[in-house]
């Protein structure tokens, strides 16, 4: 009991610390990727150098760091901490305090029923690597994704600010449009796949399409799940096509009211949640931690080829792969994000009840027809 | 009539949609994105260092290039003695739209020249940077063509640069720290 206790505690510090690594270092991602798509270099002013000689090799390491501008997270992270911590009169202490934790919390739960690797034995026991393995996984995401609304309303509510309140209300009811059209679009899924649980999505997933070439992955089967999922969970963190609950530089969000670390964990919240969002999609549409043509004993290529791997082998090929679709989506959110131009508030509500919602009802109606029809 | 209808461009099903736009625009944007991540991984090799992957100049450390015609900061031009070839004619002074130019001017000791400046002063903080003073000098005796640029300075009269400092730039005034 208490080896399983620790073995939990032990995937849990390691997904969780991986996520929020992450996340810090999306702000550099975000930095450097925009400078590079717009023909600039980006931050790269944040130095660490040491004077004395005799950590001169430490300097030499630091150094391609620095000229990368990764310490521009840190310098982030110390600026927020020091910052002066506000609250504006008249607040409502305990809810002003309460919000970003509620944010920030739930956005990490989710991560609990995200499966990031296959099951692993370590000698007699097995490992599933996944913290929680929560049998409706999906609804236990969903449930998450929903309760860190509150966060965002009770910003918008406790601050004391007009403003603030709006944009709140704006935040609460884009983040409630779009999670119905992300539920239902994963219906699609969970009607596809038969199961609640994200880990056996992912084990669904392990089938191949044309003779053994193209791998079954969630979106060759839910294409229009798909773009719908994707559309409706960029949404749902609140980042620039759709940034109209924050509005950093004009409209004036739910966290005007906000300032130093209390602040940082709004920001942070959207980060993880875009970590989340990747992580999901990958999960649902991307095969998880599938690798093409690797089973349990090593690579099938479709022309026959066959290449034996031990266990351990392929459980971390695996982990390698989930880690490598969640990185991959996470650069395609940020191109997306530096892409496109902010929706006006009608387009945004237009596109989630006129245009996504219909759709995703189609793709379950279709779904639920093939998915009889084939039984 | 000659009113011209303009029939407005209805959206068509995929414009609304929005697909169409994004992916042209992603296309745009990662075509950048990559071809700029090649070339800063190249110039880190060394290679293709011609060829910019960013249009920004990191300013103290690089400068951007001038064009040969940019007016910069003046400088008097000396005679082969190091005296300067100004006259003191107070053509500049008299052209110049911003009254910068301030010359008190004394008797040349050669009968040819007549006359020579004892002060000129210049103030840099009024100045407009028009170069009439140069295109007004009958001796080229001012030019705009020292390429400095750096003009900073934390109280107005740091600003005004003496005789010494226009026949020699940078070398006296805010330059000596
Ligand atoms: S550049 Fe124009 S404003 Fe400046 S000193 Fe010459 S004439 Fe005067
Ligand atoms: S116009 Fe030329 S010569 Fe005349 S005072 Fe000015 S700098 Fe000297």
């Amino acid at each position: 009991m208490s080896a399983e206790f620790l073995i939990k505690t032990l995937l849990a510090l390691f997904f969780l610390g991986g996520v929020l690594n992450l996340a810090g270092l999306l702000t550099w991602v975000e930095r450097k990727q925009s400078a590079v798509m717009q023909d600039r270099i980006g931050a790269n002013r944040a130095w660490i150098e040491f004077k004395s000689p005799w950590l001169r090799p430490v300097n030499w390491l630091l150094r391609p760091l620095n000229v990368l501008g990764i310490f521009h997270s840190l310098a982030d992270a110390v600026k927020m901490f020091v910052k002066e911590d506000f609250m504006p009169r008249g607040a409502d202490k305990f809810l002003y305090n309460l919000a970003p934790v509620i944010s920030v919390v739930f956005a990490l739960l989710s991560f609990a029923a995200i499966p990031f690797g296959n099951v692993l034995q370590v000698g007699a026991r097995s490992i599933n690597l996944q913290i929680a393995d929560v049998n409706a996984g999906v609804l236990f995401v969903f449930a998450m994704m929903s309760l860190g609304v509150y966060g965002v309303i009770l910003a918008g509510f406790s601050s004391n600010n007009n403003y603030a309140y709006l944009g709140g209300m704006r935040a609460a009811s884009q983040m409630l449009s779009y999670e119905i059209t992300m539920g239902i679009s994963l219906m699609g899924i969970v009607l596809a796949y038969g199961t609640l649980g994200l880990q056996d999505i992912v084990r669904s997933q392990g089938g191949y399409f044309f003779d053994g070439w193209l791998p079954a992955w969630g979106f060759t089967v839910q294409p229009l799940a798909f773009i719908l999922f994707m559309t409706a969970a960029l949404a749902e963190t609140k980042r620039v096509p759709f940034d109209l609950p924050e509005g950093e530089s004009e409209i004036i969000g739910y966290f005007v009211e906000y300032s130093g670390m209390k602040f940082g964990m709004f920001f942070l919240t959207d980060l993880v949640e875009t970590v989340l969002v990747a992580c999901l999609m990958t999960t649902f549409f991307l095969g998880g931690w599938q690798v093409p043509y690797l089973s349990a004993d090593g690579f099938h290529f479709p022309w026959g080829a066959v290449w034996l791997l031990p266990h351990l082998a392929v459980a971390v090929l695996g982990m390698v792969s989930f880690i490598l679709k969640v990185v991959f989506f996470n650069w395609f959110f940020m191109a997306i994000r530096w892409t496109l131009p902010r929706f006006r508030y009608d387009q945004l509500m237009h596109l989630g009840w006129k245009i996504l919602f219909p759709a995703s009802l189609l793709n379950v109606i279709v779904t639920s027809v093939v998915v009889v029809m084939r039984s | 009539m000659a009113t011209k209808v303009m029939e407005r461009q209805e959206l068509n099903f995929w414009d609304r949609t929005y697909l169409p736009t994004v992916v042209i625009g992603l296309w745009v944007t990662s075509g950048h994105f990559f071809k700029n991540l090649i070339l800063h991984a190249l110039h880190s090799l060394g290679l293709f260092k011609g060829i910019r992957a960013a249009v920004t100049f990191e300013y103290p450390e690089e400068a951007r290039p001038l064009s040969r015609r940019a007016r910069t900061r003046h400088r008097l031009t000396q005679r082969k003695d190091g005296t300067p070839r100004c006259v003191a004619c107070m053509m500049c002074e008299t052209v110049c739209p911003a009254r910068c130019i301030n010359i008190v001017a004394g008797e040349h000791p050669d009968p040819n020249i007549e006359k020579y400046p004892v002060s000129f002063d210049l103030d840099l903080g009024k100045c407009v940077y028009c170069g009439f003073c140069v295109e007004v000098c009958p001796e080229d005796a001012i030019r705009m063509d020292t390429r400095i640029l750096d003009i900073a300075a934390y109280s107005r009269d740091q600003m005004k640069l003496d005789i010494k400092e226009l026949l020699n730039p940078r070398s006296t005034l805010l330059y000596k720290k």
